[in-house]
């Protein structure tokens, strides 16, 4: 077991798939010499040529539907959308085309893709270059969303991503490629619909996705000085979402805080929550369900600013200790 | 490049097939029997039929809105089609989908699509996969004038071209996209003059000559499976009835419709046919007394068909 960053990770489990399935090929803007705006596919269209690795004009829509297209007629295309935000110009064809055709075709049609997005906050980049919002995404039936938090997970996730015969939605936080962690040296892949407990625990739930599983860890070590023995889970896709492993833990701990990167309002965490209290684990809830997510508001250049904008450590340390009051 | 007597004849037979398929259709349709909406295509039959007759088996198209005629012509089978329509399990979507669906991904029909311009970069995908694959087969993308002026046609055009793809764009010019006039939506004289920009063959092409639209397509064809890349051909025509179930014509004459029935593609045809010695009228009016047999058995297979059960209302959702 070696130690890798997210971002090499990611890179290892796409070029495992392109050795391993020749239908497997990537498109996207820059991510050729270039190597991706943020580096991911760097070396790869050294090693697998610009048939495989094709870089794209800045067309989000048309190279969303050409993977559709390309799916449709038998390969499996994997799209890097440059940032999370860009991926609103290509909704027709994510949803509208990619995640409808399966059903409306009576069940007769596979469209197996990947969309690959950098997303969030804390780079300076500001409203249009900085968003989280893959639970819009787990709202369109037809759709799979995957937003990993560590590079084993990146890894695995990627490879089944690629696997699956549907489109998948791929969340990379942009602050989580510099992130390190133990990756195995021999193949695994991980299945889409599980949560791991990145952290055991007994006081207190923390359901964190992506980025503030990371910010979840540290908070719960914080809190470990005073006594406070945190559970924090990541549910890893939100669909198929895991909702028995979160139930289970807030059996156990009576107490849960969610936290996610995406504005509050309406996001993902809601959805857990009305999970959880709709479950047989409202029984056992010991203070009411909480939420942290990003303000509603789109996200400030200024970096005080910005830093507000979304959940922090010490955010989380402090809706922790609330719960526990 | 001549066309056999045998292909001419099922040119023939395919465009009268998919008349009497939308007559009966808009039948059905006043009868309550079709649910939701659809778009027919009477007038528009040579578009379709010279098109993808110049296709080879395997070659896919992708469709739009109005698209029974183009699943028709690459080989769709009307029990099926009308099942689907009518709602039915037995639909060629297990009774999901509905006119603006259709899909027989078997067949090469990559399915009509109810997102004007939806369909084009799909095509365009498909044909990238071909290229990859190095398959042989080409893609063949119909579309309307309205969808012309969707972003995404500006994006795929300019991403086929350069990237050689197996793909000819064929645009069914019936000269309102809804109840807009072309003149009102579209900056270019043609939609043909735009292939320029894309620096693509652009070519035009009297829609309602079955003939002249086999002929210009199959040189596109011919052209993108050597590797030369897509051609953009627009084929003129007219719809002769409205846009959809609700409309009333309000846009344009009575006069102007009756002056595009008179160009009536099937009538033209016929006339040709009989003029070339390529059948006689006793053999034309043969094969269209099958056509209408096989309509009503058609009909019938869907209307005895079972509707679908509740129970399975997730399927396909996922694969």
């Amino acid at each position: 077991m070696a130690e890798k960053l997210y971002i090499e990770a990611l890179r290892e489990g796409l070029r495992e798939e392109l050795l391993r399935d020749e239908k497997v090929f990537l498109l996207g803007e820059d991510i050729g010499i270039y190597g991706g705006a943020f580096g991911v596919t760097k070396g790869l269209v050294q090693e697998f040529g610009e048939e495989r690795i094709i870089d794209t004009p800045i067309s989000e829509q048309a190279i969303t539907g050409i993977a559709v297209g390309a799916a449709i007629a038998g390969m499996r295309p994997v799209v890097e959308i440059m940032f999370f935000d860009f991926l609103t110009l290509a909704m027709d064809q994510l949803v509208n085309q990619g995640a409808k055709i399966r059903y409306m075709f009576g069940g007769k049609a596979k469209v197996p893709m990947v969309v690959r997005a950098p997303m969030g906050c804390g780079t300076g980049a500001a409203a249009q270059h900085s968003q989280s919002f893959p639970g819009i995404f787990a709202h369109f039936p037809g759709l799979k969303v995957v937003m990993p938090s560590t590079p084993y997970d990146v890894k695995g996730l990627i490879k089944a991503a690629i696997r699956d015969d549907n489109p998948v939605l791929f969340a990379e936080h942009k602050l989580l490629y510099r992130v390190k962690g133990e990756v195995p040296d021999e193949e695994y892949v991980l299945p889409l619909g599980k949560a791991d407990i990145k952290r055991k625990g007994k006081d207190v739930t923390i359901v964190a996705g992506s980025i503030m599983v990371i910010r979840a860890l540290e908070a719960a070590k914080e809190l470990e000085k005073e006594g406070i023995d945190v559970e924090v889970i990541d549910p890893r896709t939100l669909k198929p979402l895991d909702m028995k492993t979160i139930i289970d833990s807030v059996k156990k701990t009576g107490r849960v805080l969610i936290v996610e990167d995406d504005p509050v309002s309406f996001g993902w965490g809601a959805e857990i929550a009305a999970g959880i209290v709709g479950s047989e684990a409202f029984d056992y809830l010991d203070a009411p369900v909480k939420r942290l997510g990003g303000l509603d508001i789109p996200i400030p250049y200024n970096p005080n600013l910005e830093r507000h904008a979304v959940p922090q450590v010490e955010d989380i340390v402090k809706a922790v200790k609330d719960l526990l009051r | 490049m001549e066309l056999t007597a045998e292909k001419k004849l099922w040119m023939y037979k395919k465009m009268y097939e998919i008349r009497c398929f939308e007559l009966e259709v808009d039948k059905l349709f006043k009868a309550n029997m079709i649910w939701g909406t659809c778009h027919l295509s009477v007038g528009e039959e040579a578009t379709a039929v010279g098109a993808i007759a110049a296709l080879e088996e395997g070659d896919m198209i992708t469709s739009t809105h109005r698209g029974h005629g183009h699943c028709i012509a690459k080989g769709g089978k009307l029990p099926q089609m009308f099942a689907e329509l009518l709602g039915k399990e037995t639909g060629y979507c297990r009774g999901r989908g509905g006119s603006m669906h259709i899909a027989d991904i078997e067949t090469g029909n990559l399915g009509a699509n109810g997102i004007v311009g939806g369909g084009i970069p799909i095509a365009t995908g498909a044909a990238l996969a071909s290229k990859m694959k190095k398959d042989g087969k080409v893609t063949l993308c119909f579309f309307g004038d309205g969808a012309n002026n969707q972003g995404v046609f500006h994006e795929s055009l300019n991403i086929a071209s350069l990237w050689k793809l197996p793909v000819v764009y064929v645009c069914e010019n019936n000269q309102y996209g809804m109840s807009v006039a072309f003149k009102k939506s579209t900056a270019a004289e043609n939609v043909a003059d735009r292939a320029a920009a894309y620096n693509m063959p652009g070519e035009i092409v009297d829609g309602n000559d079955v003939e002249a639209v086999y002929f210009a397509v199959k040189k596109a064809v011919d052209r993108a499976r050597k590797g030369e890349g897509p051609t953009l051909v627009e084929a003129k025509t007219y719809r002769w009835l409205g846009h959809s179930k609700s409309d009333a014509n309000l846009y344009r004459t009575k006069e102007e419709i009756e002056e595009w029935k008179k160009k009536c593609p099937i009538k033209r045809y016929r006339a040709k046919l009989i003029k070339e010695g390529v059948a006689t009228e006793e053999e034309l009016d043969k094969i269209e007394k099958e056509v209408e047999r096989k309509i009503q058995e058609a009909i019938e297979y869907a209307k005895n068909s079972p509707e679908p059960s509740v129970e399975d209302i997730a399927d396909g959702v996922y694969a």
